[in-house]
């Protein structure tokens, strides 16, 4: 479980986060939701620690990672698989390499062991026949799947996932949607995952944050996100006509 | 942001370059890949500048050197002596502080607004250590080669180019590089390369590591790495050469 208490952070007298607390629970999905620069990215970086908080704590199963220093950090941050917004692929290196580096870097495998896990997890993602491809010659799709392939390669205990399906299509989309489900549940981790698409919310959302500027605005969970009669979240929930329609059918 | 600010951030960077990696044999792949980087990369351009500048380092020294009281072997020791003091181990440094440490700022500051570096971090791997100390290394070890290259091929461009334009003879030039020669020169030039290595790739990847912002930023990085990279040399270069030559 991480706990987030009281986070608040500003950039240059910008306030991004405004005294956010929010339980994220193990072997569940837990998503965050909101609009385009609402702080979501900013949020979970707070949580790794990308960015210090001005203010409040961060607990990773009661241990405080806010008041720990840098190599306590690194302790905790062997713990953690993230998929950044943007991929953040190794340039230099392989498909393959990309997966197999925090192996190589933190396990004790054999080279065949470092590249049986590689490719299961690049199965997984359902990318096969890409190993030996740069990350320049990949579609973005490829990339992020590449991203989350990376994540999950060293079976994380913690898992952070900003916007994973973003850039997928539907099919690809629901696939990772639900990997991510399954791991989550299957190794009891805890996760985190940043979308905008509602679709993922109906299918994936154990428990739900919703920020609207900087503040969490709403919590629940995936039935109660459609029957909720907050403003700010409904104008977000049922933006498109689509999703619209599926409320009058409610 | 004053000097002083990027003073100490430069120490902070490099007390955690310099911190114990996570993992030796990764680093030692990595450092094998730089020493190919940096050091077979920049071979050709080492080459083809010390080949030209000895030989025109010759033809003026004679030019000079037009004087009957003067003997002609005199041309090979002035020659000598530009070479091994200054042009190969300062001049080449300046040239390698623009190939080398341009590219070491742009390839970590683009790791930094890619977030390549963010996801090191998070993974537990200190992204400094990873990225910069191989390339220190790499270079301090390489450059003192790559300078006693330049060194060889300085003279002997400066042979064929004396021979050419009948400047000097044969004996007198080999008689000239040879008339007086002081083995500590050599120390001190390769004294000073090891320092300027340490500076080019230590200031560039500084320069890149703390990029902030995008592409454009990334060609800022690059050029400042550059700029004051090579400015550090030469303050280096008089620095060391008051210490130990005076
Ligand atoms: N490093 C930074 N320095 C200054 N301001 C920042 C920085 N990172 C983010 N911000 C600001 O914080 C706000 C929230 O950004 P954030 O990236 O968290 O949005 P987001 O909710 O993830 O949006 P999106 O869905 O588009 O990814 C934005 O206004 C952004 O300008
Ligand atoms: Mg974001």
């Amino acid at each position: 479980m991480i706990e987030v208490k009281n986070i608040s952070k500003e950039f240059a007298h910008k306030k991004v986060l405004k005294n956010i607390s929010i339980k994220f629970e193990q072997g569940k999905a837990n998503l965050i939701i909101g609009e385009s620069g609402s702080g979501k990215t900013v949020l979970i970086k707070t949580m790794v620690g990308l960015f210090n908080p001005d203010e409040g704590q961060i607990l990773f199963d009661n241990r405080d990672f806010t008041s720990m220093n840098y190599k306590e950090k690194k302790e905790i941050r062997k713990e953690i698989g993230m998929l950044f917004q943007g991929g953040a692929l190794f340039d230099s290196q392989t498909v393959e390499e990309n997966v197999i580096f925090p192996l190589s870097m933190f396990s004790e495998m054999s080279e065949s062991e470092k590249r049986d896990r590689a490719n299961f997890c690049l199965q997984r993602v359902n990318l096969v026949n890409a190993n030996k491809l740069y990350p320049a010659e990949i579609s973005g799709g490829m990339k992020k799947r590449v991203a989350i392939a990376r994540a999950i390669a060293m079976n994380p205990k913690y898992l952070f996932c900003d916007e994973p399906n973003s850039g997928l299509d539907p099919r690809t989309s629901i696939l990772i949607d639900t990997l991510i489900k399954e791991i989550t549940e299957e190794f009891g981790i805890t996760t985190i995952v940043i979308t905008h698409d509602m679709n993922s919310v109906i299918e994936i959302g154990d428990n739900i944050s919703f920020i609207y500027k900087g503040e969490k605005w709403w919590e629940g969970n995936k039935s109660e996100i459609l029957k909720s009669d907050n403003k700010e979240l409904n104008d977000f929930v049922y933006a498109s006509k689509f999703m619209k329609r599926i409320k009058v059918g409610l | 942001m004053t000097w002083l600010t990027s003073l100490g951030r430069y120490y902070i960077l490099m007390t955690r370059t310099f911190s114990k990696p996570e993992k030796f044999s990764i680093y030692r792949k990595q450092i094998i890949k730089e020493i190919e980087n940096v050091g077979l990369g920049s071979l050709g351009i080492v080459a083809i500048i010390s080949l030209f500048m000895g030989a025109v380092i010759t033809i003026q020294s004679a030019f000079g050197f037009e004087s009957p009281w003067i003997p002609l072997y005199a041309v090979g020791v002035a020659s000598r002596d530009s070479i091994i003091l200054e042009f190969s181990p300062t001049i080449v440094s300046l040239i390698l502080a623009g190939k080398v440490g341009g590219n070491i700022a742009s390839e970590i500051g683009t790791m930094r607004v890619t977030e390549q570096i963010d996801a090191l971090e998070i993974m537990g791997v200190n992204p400094s250590g990873y990225l910069i100390l191989p390339k220190i290394i790499a270079a301090v070890f390489i450059n003192p080669f790559l300078i006693i290259i330049s060194m060889f091929l300085g003279l002997f461009g400066g042979y064929v180019a004396g021979i050419f334009t009948h400047a000097v003879t044969s004996y007198e030039y080999i008689y000239g590089i040879q008339y007086d020669f002081r083995p500590f020169n050599v120390s001190y030039a390769l004294i000073k390369t090891v320092v300027f290595a340490f500076i080019i790739t230590s200031v560039s990847a500084y320069h890149g590591y703390y990029t902030q912002g995008g592409a454009l930023e990334v060609g800022r990085s690059s050029t400042k790495a550059v700029v004051y990279s090579s400015i550090i040399i030469l303050l280096f270069n008089v620095l060391i050469t008051q210490i130990l030559l005076s």
